[in-house]
């Protein structure tokens, strides 16, 4: 290091880089880049319905694994850890049936009681 | 420590002085907070069903789709317009948006790779393209809330017949109020974490460039701070699905 300091710390040891690991960052952006152009081309090409938005859906999820898994690293992590994550969140499903239920019964009662 | 040794068995994992998880107390931290932050942001999309599910859905051909109060818009019709032209280009506009967002996380995981070798001036390099992409993706968004806000020449006649361009939280051009106010509410959830993203991203490359990190001995505060940029990237791909896709 330069004058006038006076770290006493000395500077950190580097490492080298590993081709490998700069690779596999590269593939997973690949893939996130992959999955989003075949929800564009989904959105262009079929007709709106249930199995488009199972399409959308699908490929949420397969972007939120390598996301949290790879970008996250969460994929290696201790199982505890893993559970202690994915476990809160799967209760999240019952809310998404809940209210999305709830959403249609008010659409019903709105119609018979305005129509 | 008066026990100065620590028994590895499994009844004193959790005894304290280890780490059972085999990570530090502040990326477990971090861990939990994103956990209740992706409670909070799947309230908003969850309301953001229940409340569509209450309207009706448009039933006719999207190419025929106009603007109305009584159904649901079909977004892709909502978000046509990208800066500079005049002819539609639907959803492209938020397609570069997520480009850019994916492309921050990318170089915010090479970020934490050079952390995790101590190469400080490669921490710097990827930080800062980090920090410039979500500069960039804040930016896309002002741009995204003026065409949203200002509207289209035409606009629509409102029920008491005056014509309304564009969108506030009490009247828009695009369908039932609700959906101009959970655009409002969710893109400006998220984009406030992208900012609040961007400004711990700064602090950590000023710590970075006086050698703080070197000090410690460890670049864990970039994983901290990559954990939380990677959350606000996932949420952006639950939004870009439920919002402007679905």
């Amino acid at each position: 290091m330069s004058h006038a300091h006076h770290d006493s710390a000395p500077a950190l040891h580097v490492h080298p880089k590993d081709p490998a690991k700069i690779r596999k960052v590269w593939i997973t952006a690949g893939i996130l880049a992959f999955f989003t152009a075949i929800e564009f081309v989904c959105a262009f090409t079929m007709d709106r319905g249930p199995i488009l938005t199972s399409i959308f859906v699908a490929l949420t999820f397969v972007k939120t694994f390598y996301i949290v898994g790879e970008f996250m690293h969460l994929k290696y992590e201790r199982k505890v850890l893993i559970w202690s994550i994915v476990l809160p969140v799967m209760f999240i499903i019952w809310l998404i049936t809940a209210l999305l239920m709830e959403g249609g019964y008010i659409f019903v009662e709105r119609a018979a009681i305005f129509n | 420590m008066a026990t100065a040794a620590i028994e590895k068995d499994n009844k004193n994992l959790w005894g304290g002085g280890v780490e059972p998880l085999k990570v530090s107390y502040g990326k477990l931290m971090m861990w939990f907070f994103l956990l209740s932050d992706a409670l909070s942001f799947s309230g908003l999309l969850i309301t953001y069903g229940m409340i569509r599910y209450s309207h009706k859905a448009y039933e006719g051909l999207v190419k025929d789709f106009v603007f109305s109060d009584t159904y649901w818009p079909v977004p892709e019709k909502v978000f046509t317009h990208i800066p500079f032209t005049h002819t539609p280009f639907p959803l492209v506009f938020v397609g570069i948006m997520t480009f850019i967002l994916i492309m921050s996380s990318v170089t915010m995981v090479l970020a934490v790779e050079a952390g995790h070798r101590n190469d400080k001036n490669d921490v710097q390099k990827w930080l800062l393209w980090t920090i410039l992409g979500g500069i960039a993706f804040v930016g896309c968004q002002a741009w995204e809330w003026t065409i949203f806000i200002s509207g289209s020449e035409t606009g629509r006649q409102l029920f008491d017949g005056s014509i309304f361009h564009g969108a506030n939280l009490r009247a828009n051009e695009y369908g039932p109020v609700p959906f101009a106010d959970l655009f409002f509410f969710i893109t400006g959830f998220h984009g406030t974490h992208v900012t609040s993203g961007i400004i711990i991203n700064i602090l950590v490359f000023y710590n970075v460039s006086i050698g703080t990190y070197e000090k410690v001995g460890h670049y864990e505060m970039v994983e901290k701070v990559g954990l939380y940029w990677h959350f606000v990237d996932l949420v952006w791909v639950f939004v870009f699905t439920f919002f402007y896709l679905v």
